[in-house]
């Protein structure tokens, strides 16, 4: 009974707040409100005794993820939609309708799957030894990519962010065809 | 646990379509890359979920999968967000219907 | 002695030869083509006395040689040639006038152009002539007949320029053709009843005892004997080329050609070659109990010989005169070869050969001195002004005329009416025949009077006597028209034994003897009788030089004009042969234009049709529908890339439609 109570109570907190983050007018209330979506799932996560996975969720979405979520909505900044203008787009209900829809695909399956009334098993647990085991034993080789992987997203990153110093200063232009002459004028 | 797998299912469902609905609705790309970020959490909740509920939890395949998709999440949240910026250098926007050059 | 035999070859080989080299001489060489020419004709002529002398070596002489040409499956076809006193005769008569001959067209035809084309193609004639002479093989003979008849061809319209030339000798070689289709269906004939074409094959030639006892018993139509019927077919080819009525048309214009041509071939040589052909058939011909074919040769050569003297009495052209004469002596040949047998014939056509072809290389020279006049009416008074053409101009028609005792053609026409008297049949021949010598006489007289006696007609350019090159081989054939005479006269007829292989006695009462001196006195009368007429007519005419009308025009104008007309035989044959042969062109020409043409026509109408079909099918179907499609695939892809607005968030949408409907399927599927 309690775990069913912890159960709801966190998802509804979870819910809510990734609700927020995706409805939010200011960019930073979304980025806060996700971060603590992430750490709701994280309690999800230790929860179903997954304890390595959640505190791992909690350091990397919670603490790199969000974080980097932040600095990049405080590096464009100058983009905030004046109040006034529409945050979402124009056909925003036919979005919702299709999520909406996916939503209840999903829940259709759900519910007529035999999941239903299917209970844990007890003892199920996730030592970080057993997860150091199988890291380095039957998952080595995508250890090793991920860390390629990693490698590269990293400079990646780097290179594509990085402001470019050595090309002269180009008049700024926007190619857009919607643009709106008006926002053409950069306000920093 | 009594809470059977089908509430953690529904839960992981519920977060995915709010995921979904904010990349799709939304104008910024920043919020788009937020509800990836949550499309992919609740992709990995429901591997935890069939983890804990399912047979062999011995053989610890769910937790793995999900560390690495934790992994490949922040390097993709990563690159996307460098781009996000670079675009924005660029082109003095991060509305996502202004970036549509690619139009045929 | 084989060998003579054996390189009887050469003998026409050797002109051959020249015509093959002199063809590919250059108009300016004239002097290496004479040479070639007449040293071929010398040379072939020396081995030709070579095989005469040969050919008296035994009684009866006859030696032949053969060889396989070539193999048809089981049967071969050989050829071959032989020498026996027929052939040797020939051979020294046909090379001996070449070479005079030849050498005369030196002075005669040395303004021409065309000079050395004429020799090539006058030793072409010689070496086909002495293959008609040698041959052995009836096949070999008509390769060489029709070689002959080729020659003429070129030679008649040596002035091809001339549109009288030109039809001239066209006219000659389809008129001879008509019988050389019956030479050739009478070769098939005999070929196909004897097995072989080689006439002499040591007891198995087609002429020879058994093959012509077989022929004799079989019988074809209306009961006629296969060998007559062979014989008629085989004296059809003669009849063309020898003149004889009905196929004589074509002699006359044959004088088209150069006078030494009209000398060589249609004097002497190639129109003998016809009854040559029959003396070499003779025993064909008189196969069997009742050789109904020499009947035949006989009519139709006494018809002839009457007809032609006829004509000529009516004639002002010079060579035609001598021309119509021919026609008629190739008549008293083949009348000669019907009633008495192949050394009658023969001593004839030697006897015609030497004295024929002196009057037309005599008319040659008048022509030649007479800067070109061929008309009789305008020459006159040659015989002052060409004195040695005169002379043996005059030894030549008393030949003809047959004066009696020194002039050959005395000896020969003589044989000639004794066998005609003697002929079982009929003696309609003799008169006739002898009518013919009336009328030779009477119209040679008229011809020699008016070119010869009388004043000249043009004072003006007087004629001049021709060059020696020229009088002397007509002195030559002169000497020669006299004693070749002496060879047959019933006296020692040494001719006449030579060909039957018997040996000749000297009997100077055979002169006397029986009908013989009856006919001596009465040819004699006929002669001397036309010669008075004729002089009286014309002789004094000449003299008194006022010809503007002929005396006998005058007297018997419709007579005259029917002679001069040639009976009109020329516009019988336009009218109804060569009328239909036109019909016929014009109708194969309406077939060939019209049908054949027409269909050819339609079958490349059709084929344009269905190319334009094709092509309308692939403009408007393969090629619209092809762009039809190609228009939809781009308004397709049109469409499909206005969907891609360059959003990604409808790219999402549309996934996430696609998501919830997949999965609903899904669910639907499996419930």
């Amino acid at each position: 009974m309690p775990g069913e109570i912890a159960f709801y109570l966190i998802a509804l907190f979870t819910v809510a707040f990734a609700a927020a983050a995706m409805t939010l007018r200011r960019l930073v209330h979304c980025a806060l409100c996700a971060a603590a979506a992430f750490a709701g799932l994280a309690m999800i996560y230790l929860q179903l005794d997954a304890e390595f996975v959640g505190f791992a969720q909690l350091l990397v979405y919670v603490g790199a993820i969000a974080i980097l979520i932040v600095f990049a909505v405080l590096l464009t900044r100058g983009d905030e939609v004046a109040p006034g203008n529409k945050q979402s787009s124009p056909s925003w209900m036919a979005e919702v309708a299709v999520a909406v829809l996916v939503l209840a695909a999903m829940a259709i399956a759900i519910l007529r799957s035999p999941s239903l009334h299917r209970l844990a098993s007890p003892g199920a647990a996730a030592p970080v030894k057993r997860i150091g085991e199988e890291l380095m034993t039957r998952y080595i080789l995508p250890l090793e990519m991920v860390g390629v992987l990693l490698t590269g997203a990293l400079l990646g990153a780097v290179v594509i962010a990085m402001r470019d110093e050595s090309e002269p200063k180009q008049p700024e232009r926007v190619v857009s065809h919607l643009s709106d002459p008006k926002e053409e004028v950069v306000s920093r | 646990m009594s809470t059977p797998l089908s509430h953690y299912l529904i839960l992981s469902a519920l977060l995915f379509s709010i995921g979904f609905a904010g990349a799709v609705a939304r104008r910024s790309a920043i919020i788009v890359l937020i509800g990836i970020e949550l499309m992919l959490n609740a992709a990995n909740l429901n591997f935890i979920a069939f983890w804990r509920y399912g047979t062999h939890p011995e053989a610890l395949t769910g937790v793995m999968f999900v560390l690495f998709s934790i992994a490949i999440a922040a390097a993709e949240a990563a690159v996307g967000l460098a781009l996000v910026i670079a675009i924005y250098r660029q082109r003095k926007t991060a509305q996502v219907d202004r970036l549509d050059s690619l139009r045929g | 002695m084989k060998y003579v035999v054996q390189y009887l070859w050469l003998i026409p080989a050797l002109p051959l030869l020249m015509a093959g080299l002199g063809a590919l001489l250059k108009r300016n060489q004239r002097r290496l083509a004479a040479s070639l020419a007449i040293g071929g004709v010398a040379v072939s002529w020396l081995l030709s006395c070579a095989a005469f002398f040969t050919s008296l070596s035994a009684h009866p002489f006859r030696q032949t040689w053969s060889f396989n040409w070539f193999d048809l499956a089981d049967t071969t076809v050989p050829l071959g040639w032989v020498l026996d006193p027929l052939t040797a005769i020939m051979l020294m008569m046909v090379g001996l006038l070449a070479l005079l001959i030849f050498i005369y067209s030196l002075g005669y035809m040395a303004h021409d152009w065309n000079f050395t084309r004429f020799f090539c193609f006058m030793s072409l004639f010689a070496a086909a002539m002495l293959g008609i002479v040698i041959a052995n093989s009836l096949l070999l003979l008509f390769i060489c007949w029709e070689l002959v008849g080729l020659s003429s061809y070129l030679l008649i319209g040596f002035w091809f320029e001339k549109p009288a030339a030109a039809a001239a000798a066209k006219k000659a070689f389809i008129t001879t053709r008509i019988g050389d289709i019956a030479l050739l269906l009478g070769m098939l004939w005999l070929y196909s009843q004897s097995g072989t074409l080689l006439f002499y094959d040591h007891g198995h030639g087609c002429l020879e005892q058994s093959s012509l006892a077989r022929l004799a018993a079989a019988t074809t139509i209306g009961g006629m004997a296969v060998s007559t019927a062979i014989a008629l077919l085989i004296f059809a080819g003669a009849v063309g080329k020898s003149g004889q009525v009905p196929l004589h048309v074509w002699l006359p214009d044959a004088m088209e050609g150069p006078t030494p041509v009209s000398a060589l071939i249609h004097a002497a040589t190639m129109v003998a070659a016809g009854v040559f052909l029959v003396a070499r058939t003779y025993p064909l011909m008189s196969a069997g109990p009742h050789p109904a074919a020499l009947q035949v040769i006989t009519w139709v050569g006494a018809i002839t010989a009457v007809f032609a003297a006829a004509i000529a009495v009516a004639q002002n052209d010079i060579k035609r005169i001598i021309a119509y004469s021919t026609i008629s002596q190739l008549g008293y040949m083949m009348m000669g070869l019907g009633v008495g047998g192949v050394a009658v014939g023969m001593f004839h056509l030697i006897t015609h050969a030497f004295f024929k072809s002196l009057l037309f290389l005599g008319a040659g020279s008048v022509i030649h001195g007479c800067h070109g006049e061929q008309d009789i009416r305008k020459m006159g008074g040659l015989r002052k002004l060409m004195p040695w053409t005169f002379a043996t101009y005059a030894v030549g028609m008393m030949a003809l005329c047959g004066v009696p005792l020194f002039f050959s053609g005395f000896w020969s026409k003589d044989e000639i009416l004794r066998a005609a008297w003697a002929w079982p049949v009929s003696t309609v021949p003799f008169c006739l025949g002898a009518a013919g010598a009336f009328l030779t006489a009477f119209y040679m007289t008229r011809h020699a009077s008016l070119v010869f006696l009388g004043k000249p007609a043009d004072a003006a350019s007087p004629a001049h006597e021709s060059p020696s090159v020229m009088t002397v081989p007509l002195a030559i054939l002169a000497v020669f028209a006299v004693l070749v005479g002496f060879l047959g006269t019933p006296a020692w007829p040494w001719f006449q034994a030579y060909l039957s292989g018997e040996s000749a006695a000297l009997s100077p009462s055979a002169l006397i003897g029986g009908p013989q001196l009856a006919l001596l006195l009465l040819s004699t009368a006929v002669v001397g009788g036309a010669f008075f007429l004729g002089w009286r007519i014309y002789g004094k005419a000449a003299l008194q030089s006022s010809r503007e009308i002929d005396p006998m025009q005058k007297s018997l104008p419709a007579l005259f004009g029917l002679l001069q007309n040639k009976f009109f035989i020329d516009e019988i044959y336009a009218a109804t042969v060569l009328r239909l042969n036109a019909a016929f062109a014009r109708f194969a020409d309406w077939m060939d234009r019209v049908i054949w043409g027409g269909a050819v026509n339609a079958l490349s109408a059709l084929t344009v049709l269905c190319s334009r079909l094709n092509r309308a099918f692939d403009d408007s179907g393969i090629n619209a529908g092809f762009d039809l499609g190609c228009e939809e695939l781009r308004g397709a892809g049109g469409f499909l890339s206005w969907m891609q607005n360059g959003r990604v968030q409808r790219y999402l949408r549309i996934a996430g439609m696609g998501l919830g409907l997949l999965l609903l399927a899904f669910i639907w599927g499996c419930a």
